[in-house]
């Protein structure tokens, strides 16, 4: 934590019901990304890049794989001797009952003590499932020139799709003057991130306060930043330019695959001042048969393709195997595409084996298919 | 199992043209994503070895950045230990940097270490193996050495300079000599050895009194009749990398998947360190066959039947046919690359065509512009 005396907590807790048997056994952050990735690897490796290097991670519905996955901090260069990544679930305490995690503010509150231990100055408030690349450090640096209570990151967003976002109204000076949670008449189209810095000092105040107060979600949008707000506390919004999105469904998940194949996508994983890090899988380099064809593609180590594939994504240690087409899929890990099987526009979930001549999703389906059991001939 | 491992280097008969100008054999990038080195290191503590020593002829820099700590090999940070040793002090000539040289200088960690029993393998040779087995049946034989050998039929182009043995019907090795590939049936000494540790110093000390020129395996070669030296046959996917043809070869022959999945079996990892390069991208405009390729590359031109190491970027246009490019390496538009081994970092552009042979691939030196 000594460069920049700012911890992190990452809100991992989140079920993601629109990403249906993708989250049936798996937290969202846990779901996988772009071939080689898992949502979470992208804040924890803004963490690293940014130099936060203490990082909590508060974890909740289906967190074995989540908790044993980020507890490996090595993985992110985040296992430094005055930092780490520590795992922070729902628990039970002395003259306490045991309570699940019920809003993102109790969350933080019921690890105060965690925190208080740690005495950081600023606390950076993430959410464990969104992709992006962001630089927290510029963020505090932002936060300290404005002098703020709190800063929040917000994108600039087309008007007509404000109302779908948290919507930040400001003053000139980017000082937030009023928060519409999805307001039918946007004022404004800066929306919310998320993601969040606060002053310490003043948010352990607000948030003991919070606990107490019976009528509240224990919400940061709902509650916290309400609060802040009535009490005129200064509160910033900080402008980030750049991709981010909320893979919070089939569609947009497969979309923000997709956006690895645009070449005028802003998301640039080849980037090698900011990479993004992730599990070290041991696999072979990718095996492209004699026969295959391979085209506008992101591929990864371990996947053998022996026939085609067409825009799309595939996954570390994935086959697809002989004349079998993958054409605008999303192709998960392990997952193993038997011969002249054809799968069109489809996510097909890690490890799921698609049978031989077996044919998935349609050219011209509205939403994206999710194959997520093994798929055979009836 | 309860011995050091000692990973030793090759001696001059393996000479590498040009890739090997610039690092060790053993840290030479090998089928895109590994160096030579992985699969000994890999071996050994696949095999459950903890305590682990890397000997480094010269130009350690490479190994050190390469190997680090040895975590990534699954050594474990506090119970084991991976040394890179060398001769600190310059030797008057090359021929004096022997493997014994090199033991006795260091000597003080390898009497240091606590396990009884060594298991001495070079890093030039690349193969998936489990030391237990042959570990067992050197208890079980009684043997003083056991070496391990590779019973092939290549040994008129393949394993030149190597040494071959000779055993007799209880497999007690008779007779060691050079392969000069005049005889295509040969028994290939692996030159790994399994023996107690205190024979091995003995071994090492004989040799440096013998001559300063001698290399572990001479010494081996002169006590056959002394002691009880037996042969354990290894029937997996054995190669020898000792020269730019055959490093090219043995990289294309592991193209075919059979031969892939003989040298990369299930269960035994081979290890190697991680670079955090994204997947790789092929535009529409790419057009891959029969080849490996690593993460981060950019491919935009035509692959065919070639190994591709990481981030490289392979331009529109560009025909990269039966080739082996490194790491970073960039191949510019409408190149045309037959039969050629791309270093490190160059950047080849401008260039019409370049062809080689399988027997004399054109080699592109590290950071060089054409």
């Amino acid at each position: 934590m000594r460069s920049n005396n700012m911890v992190a907590m990452i809100l991992a807790g989140g079920r993601g019901t629109r990403l249906f048997e993708l989250t049936k056994k798996v937290a969202k952050p846990a779901v996988h990304f772009g071939g080689k990735y898992r949502i979470i690897d992208f804040p924890l490796s803004n963490c690293a890049n940014s130099d936060v290097t203490t990082v909590g991670v508060l974890t909740q519905y289906e967190s074995i794989l989540l908790n044993a996955y980020v507890a490996k901090d090595p993985n992110w260069g985040l296992d430094v001797k005055d930092g780490g990544v520590f795992v922070l679930t729902p628990r039970e305490k002395d003259q306490e009952n045991f309570e699940v995690y019920q809003g993102t503010a109790d969350a933080i509150t019921q690890n105060i003590d965690y925190l208080d231990s740690l005495d950081p100055e600023y606390i950076l408030i993430l959410s464990g499932d969104h992709i992006y690349k962001m630089n927290y450090a510029s963020m505090l640096g932002y936060h300290k020139i404005k002098n703020a209570d709190a800063t929040i990151a917000v994108l600039e967003v087309p008007l007509r799709e404000a109302s779908r976002f948290g919507i930040m109204n400001t003053n000139k000076q980017d000082r937030i003057m009023e928060f519409e949670e999805k307001p039918a008449k946007p004022k404004s189209n800066l929306a919310s991130m998320g993601i969040y810095i606060f002053t310490y000092k003043t948010l352990r105040k607000y948030l003991v306060a919070d606990a107490k107060n019976p009528k509240s979600n224990h919400d940061f949008g709902k509650d916290i930043i309400p609060q802040y707000l009535k009490d005129k506390r200064p509160i910033y919004a900080y402008r980030f330019k750049g991709y981010w999105k909320d893979v919070g469904t089939i569609d947009s998940l497969w979309e923000a695959n997709m956006d690895l194949l645009d070449d005028n996508s802003e998301l640039d994983l080849a980037d090698p001042n900011w990479k993004i890090y992730t599990e070290d899988i041991n696999a072979l380099p990718q095996y492209i048969g004699p026969d295959a064809h391979v085209e506008n593609c992101f591929i990864t180590q371990g996947s053998v393709i022996l026939g085609t594939a067409k825009n799309s994504v595939l996954g570390t240690n994935c086959s697809i195997g002989k004349g079998a087409k993958v054409i605008d899929s999303v192709i998960m890990p392990g997952a193993v595409i038997k011969d002249n099987a054809v799968v069109t526009r489809c996510i097909v979930a890690d490890d799921v084996v698609v049978e031989e001549g077996v044919k998935c999703g349609s050219k011209n389906s509205e939403h994206i298919t999710l194959v997520a059991k093994r798929a055979t001939k009836e | 199992m309860n011995a050091l491992g000692i990973t030793s280097f090759e001696d001059d008969t393996a000479l590498i043209d040009g890739l090997g100008e610039f690092r060790p054999v053993p840290a030479i990038s090998f089928l895109g994503r590994y160096r030579i080195v992985d699969f000994i290191l890999s071996n050994m503590t696949n095999s459950g070895i903890n305590n682990v020593q890397v000997y480094c002829k010269e130009k350690p820099r490479n190994l050190f950045e390469h190997l680090g700590n040895g975590t990534h090999y699954n050594v474990n940070s506090k119970r084991g230990k991976l040394r890179i040793l060398y001769g600190e002090k310059p030797f008057s000539s090359p021929l004096y940097n022997t493997d014994v040289a090199n033991y006795v200088l260091n000597m003080q960690y390898i009497e240091a270490d606590p396990n009884p029993y060594v298991i001495v393998a070079p890093s030039y040779f690349v193969y998936s193996f489990d030391f237990t087995e042959a570990f067992k049946q050197h208890l079980d034989s009684k043997a003083d050495i056991t070496i391990l050998y590779k019973t092939t039929d290549e040994a008129k182009t393949s394993f030149l300079g190597c040494d071959v043995i000779t055993m007799n019907k209880n497999r007690r090795v008779t007779k060691m000599e050079k392969n000069r590939g005049n005889k295509k049936s040969r028994s290939v000494s692996m030159e790994a050895y399994i023996m107690e540790k205190k024979l091995f110093i003995e071994l090492v000390n004989r040799a440096a009194s013998v001559s300063s020129l001698f290399w572990f395996k001479d010494i081996v070669a002169d006590v056959l009749k002394e002691y009880k030296v037996y042969g354990y046959g290894v029937r997996a996917y054995v190669a020898c990398v000792n020269s730019l043809s055959e490093y090219f070869r043995i990289n294309m022959d592991l193209r075919n998947r059979d031969v892939l999945k003989s040298l990369f079996i299930n269960d035994w990892p081979i290890y190697t360190q991680t670079n955090d390069s994204c997947p790789t991208r092929f535009t529409e405009t790419a057009h891959a066959t029969g080849s490996i390729i690593a993460n981060g590359c950019l491919i935009e031109g035509n692959v065919e039947g070639s190994i591709i190491g990481r981030n490289v970027t392979i331009r529109e246009g560009a025909v990269v046919k039966d080739c082996i490019i490194m790491t970073d390496a960039y191949i510019g538009k409408d190149a045309k690359l037959d039969h050629v081994v791309v270093d490190k970092y160059a950047i080849v552009h401008h260039v019409k065509k370049l062809e080689g042979t399988d027997e004399a691939p054109v080699y592109v030196k590290r950071r060089d512009r054409i």
